[in-house]
Parts: C-alpha cells; sequence; structure tokens
C-alpha cells in the first residue's frame, strides 16, 4: 500500500473522532479510533467517507459541495477550525484528531448546526440593503456602481459562514454574544454599498459597544483560520476606526 | 424622525484603554533607557537624575519634579488599569475557557493575549509598589542611592519581575495596537503584521538585555561599592552649593 507518488509516502493513519450524540441520554462524549489506509489525493472528506462507509455507517458529519463554498464541513482539525473537504490528509500528521466546532449546536458527532446562530446574527445585525422600501420603484434602473468598489464588496461578500472564525475567536468563546468576525465582516462589507442609506449611527447602535467592534480583543484567530482568507483583521481595524469617530463625535 | 442619542461610552473606554496604553508603553521605552544610563557610567547617571530634577533647567534640584511625574505615571497606570479590566477574564469559568482554547489552537496571537492579561495581572502590584516608592522618595535617585535601594532595600527581586513584566506587555500591547487600529496596515495587512511582530519581538529582546543589565550594574555598585562616605554620589564636575 506505501508507495511513493509525488514524494508522499502513504501511511496507515490514526484517526481520533470526539463522537457524541445529544439525543441519546446514554450517551457521552467520547473519542473513538479509525485506522485508515491513506490514498493519493485524500481529503478529510474522502477519510470521512471511508470511514462512514467501512468502519462505522453511524457517523454524522456534514458535507455538501466538496469545494470550500457551502460551508458546511468547518470542524477541528487538530484543534484548529476548517473545511475539511479542503484538507488534504499529506498536510496533516498520522495522528489526526477531529472535533465538531464549539459553540454551535450539535447534531451529532462531527455534524454542527450553523444555520440557527447564522440566522439569529443576521436578523441581529440586519444584514440586508436598507433603502427607503415605500419610494423604491422597481420599474428604475438601479445605480450603477464602479467595477472597484463591486469587487471590495464583493471580496468581503465571499465569506460563506462556516463559522471557522467563531470557533478560531477566544473573545466569542468567553462571552458568547459578541458578534465575532463574521459579524462585523458584514458590517463593513454593507457599510461599503452605496445601496444601503444607514449612516455610521445607525450601525454604531449595531456595532459601537462591548459586544461589537469595541468587544474585539485582536486575538486575530479570526484572520489566521479563515478558510476564505476574508481580511478581518484590516476590515475590523477599519470599522473600529469608523465606530470610534462615530462614537466621539456623539 | 429624529434619532435617540447614541451611547459614546464604548468608543470612549476603548479609545482610552489604547491611548493610555500608548503613553505608558513610550514612558517604559524612555524609563529604561535612561535607567541604563549607569552603563555608560555613574556619572552619566548623575546628569540623567539632575536633568529630571531640573537642574539643568532651574539651576537648582528639585526632587519634587519626580514626585508629580510619578504621580501622573500612577495616575494613567490606574486609568488604563481600570479600563483594561474589562476585558480580563473576571469569571474562573472564562480564564479557563480561554486557557483550553489557546492551548489547543496553539495560536500565537490568542497566546500573546494570554501573556497580557498575566502580565497585566502582575503590574497592579509590582508596578504600584515602584510607583510609590518613587512618588514617596524622590530623593532617593542617583548611581549610588538607587543601588542602595535595589541591594538593601531588597528592590532586585521586584524589579527582575517588573523588568520582564513592563517590557513584554508594552511591546505586546504596541504590536496589538498597531493591528488593532491598522496601525501602518499598507496594502498587505499580512506582511505588516509580520512587520509588526518582527519589531515587536526585537523591542522586547533589545529592552530586556538593556533593562538586565543595568539592574546588574546596580546590584553591583550596591554589593561592592563602599560607601563609608555617605550614599550619596559625589560628581568631580558639578559641584552642589550645598556640598560647597
Amino acid at each position: 500500500m506505501s508507495e511513493k507518488k509525488d514524494g508522499h509516502q502513504l501511511r496507515k493513519l490514526q484517526v481520533d473522532i470526539l463522537r457524541f450524540d445529544p439525543h441519546d441520554p446514554d450517551d457521552f462524549p467520547h473519542i473513538e479510533t479509525f485506522e485508515i489506509e491513506e490514498a493519493h489525493g485524500m481529503t478529510l472528506f474522502v477519510l470521512l467517507n471511508e470511514i462512514r462507509e467501512h468502519h462505522d455507517n453511524s457517523l454524522k458529519f456534514d458535507f455538501v459541495c466538496r469545494a470550500g463554498i457551502c460551508g458546511s464541513c468547518s470542524m477541528l482539525v487538530n484543534g484548529k477550525p476548517t473545511l475539511a473537504c479542503r484538507t488534504l490528509t499529506k498536510k496533516l500528521d498520522q495522528h489526526i484528531t477531529l472535533a465538531p466546532l464549539p459553540l454551535f449546536e450539535l447534531i451529532g458527532d462531527l455534524s454542527i448546526n450553523t444555520g440557527t446562530w447564522m440566522r439569529g446574527l443576521n436578523e441581529r445585525l440586519e444584514t440586508w440593503i436598507h433603502d427607503k422600501e415605500q419610494e423604491l420603484n422597481v420599474d428604475a434602473l438601479e445605480e450603477r456602481m464602479e467595477p472597484d468598489l463591486a469587487d471590495e464588496i464583493y471580496e468581503l461578500d465571499r465569506c460563506i459562514e462556516c463559522g471557522c472564525c467563531v470557533a478560531g475567536c477566544g473573545t466569542i468563546q468567553m462571552r458568547p454574544d459578541f458578534v465575532g468576525a463574521v459579524g462585523l465582516n458584514k458590517i463593513a462589507r454593507y457599510h461599503l454599498d452605496p445601496r444601503d442609506k444607514r449612516d455610521n449611527k445607525d450601525y454604531y447602535e449595531l456595532v459601537g459597544d462591548e459586544n461589537g467592534v469595541f468587544g474585539c480583543m485582536t486575538l486575530l484567530g479570526c484572520e489566521d483560520v479563515c478558510p476564505k482568507d476574508l481580511p478581518l483583521q484590516s476590515k475590523i481595524a477599519y470599522l473600529r476606526r469608523m465606530m470610534l469617530r462615530t462614537g466621539l463625535k456623539g | 424622525m429624529k434619532k435617540p442619542k447614541i451611547d459614546k461610552t464604548p468608543a470612549r473606554l476603548d479609545f482610552i484603554q489604547s491611548a493610555t496604553g500608548l503613553i505608558l508603553a513610550l514612558f517604559i521605552m524612555g524609563h529604561l533607557l535612561f535607567e541604563a544610563s549607569i552603563l555608560i557610567s555613574n556619572e552619566m547617571m548623575y546628569k540623567v537624575t539632575l536633568m529630571f530634577e531640573g537642574y539643568y533647567f532651574f539651576g537648582e534640584r528639585y526632587p519634587g519634579i519626580i514626585s508629580f511625574l510619578a504621580a501622573a505615571i500612577s495616575a494613567i497606570f490606574i486609568l488604563h488599569a481600570a479600563v483594561a479590566m474589562r476585558k480580563m477574564p473576571s469569571k474562573y469559568r472564562e480564564y479557563r475557557i480561554m486557557r483550553k482554547h489557546t492551548a489547543s489552537l496553539h495560536h500565537e496571537d490568542s497566546s500573546l493575549w494570554m501573556i497580557q492579561v498575566l502580565t497585566g495581572f502582575a503590574m497592579f502590584f509590582l508596578g504600584s509598589v515602584h510607583l510609590y516608592g518613587m512618588m514617596a522618595q524622590p530623593d532617593q535617585i542617583g548611581p549610588f542611592l538607587s543601588s542602595v535601594r535595589v541591594v538593601d532595600g531588597h528592590m532586585a527581586p521586584l524589579y527582575l519581575l517588573l523588568l520582564f513584566s513592563v517590557v513584554s506587555h508594552a511591546f505586546i500591547g504596541m504590536y496589538r495596537l498597531a493591528l488593532k487600529w491598522g496601525f501602518m496596515e499598507g496594502k498587505n495587512s499580512k506582511k505588516s503584521r509580520k512587520i509588526h511582530k518582527f519589531l515587536m519581538r526585537g523591542f522586547i529582546l533589545v529592552y530586556l538585555v538593556i533593562g538586565s543589565f543595568s539592574l546588574a550594574k546596580y546590584i553591583e555598585i550596591g554589593m561592592t561599592h563602599d560607601f563609608s562616605d555617605g550614599e550619596t554620589y559625589h560628581s568631580q564636575t558639578i559641584q552642589m552649593e550645598s556640598e560647597q
């Protein structure tokens, strides 16, 4: 089995998975170890399917797109939040530990429900275009936008709500009311958008407090784990400067 | 429709924390350098002492100026501690969560913040002792007087702990300030962060070396110098009226 290709020696992987079914009153969180033969180009997606097909068909985990777009396969890989579908086993040690992301509702094993949390966040931060809806004329042409600005907005819109930044943030672990990088990134995105008519004071009402941008302690876990490489550090700094100016002016 | 007024306090508190931290860090940078004048010579350290006592401006020594400076720094120090306390884990549960998080994430910047919490906490006590001493006995500074304080006054262990706490806290703090507010971020924030981190490490190292060597020098003077002429340093070049 252990043939070489691209200079990589295939190994027998030891995979520790934190398992727990919260709906089973007799179950308790425990580590289960699987031994898996590594394959060429193997991702954690392939590995987990291998386990489910050949070792234990009760293992729960989520995948949809397998291409780092849907954000459903986020999990802790050796303690670090990341997308399993984009993680190649050859980049990891022979001993791999997998656990579900903390803070989100656990469905079972590695499967979590980020949807409820993210929906709550989006409702709280009102992450949609605020326009004068009564005056909105659906027949009129939309205002034009400079391509550079559109690119800048699109850059932030690449967020897939996978929850990695939330799991990588020490602040939100300690203080669960903190909006986290995913929320602050969204505010930065709508602030850029000229179609959103909210002013700085409106944004200050949303994130100008200890649960918002002033609660961020710049641990930069978000920046360092974001699988989409969003410019979180720089956008949070930008938001902080803007909110400070708004706050000091009053 | 008139909008309700926004609450300015969170913005102000965040600004005060950053601003007082920056002032204290800059102060420490100067403080440790001035103090290291002992590494050049006793005479040099004596001149620096005279400068801060206003001798070169008023022609007379006013140790009260040191008291005043120490009081001003104390006020900023207390203000910084008061606002920065908001961020510290206030319950054991929070502390434990954070410890577990940093341990499992293996993430340097999260660990740096833990160092800030621990050194900040230590300085509630270490810094207070030192600042009070400077306020209460501003005339006890000089190449010999300081050495006596360090050795016979048993301040050396406290100063050593304080040195490590304050140097790491100040430069980690400045690094974090730069990232927090986007100072000199440039187009590539990953690259500028690397440079900031490199500077942080460099400054910590340089200041720990300078600080440790000066402390060692004061200890050496305190242990080896013959104080039979008194503990006050007598300059060969500067004659005080009181000494004539």
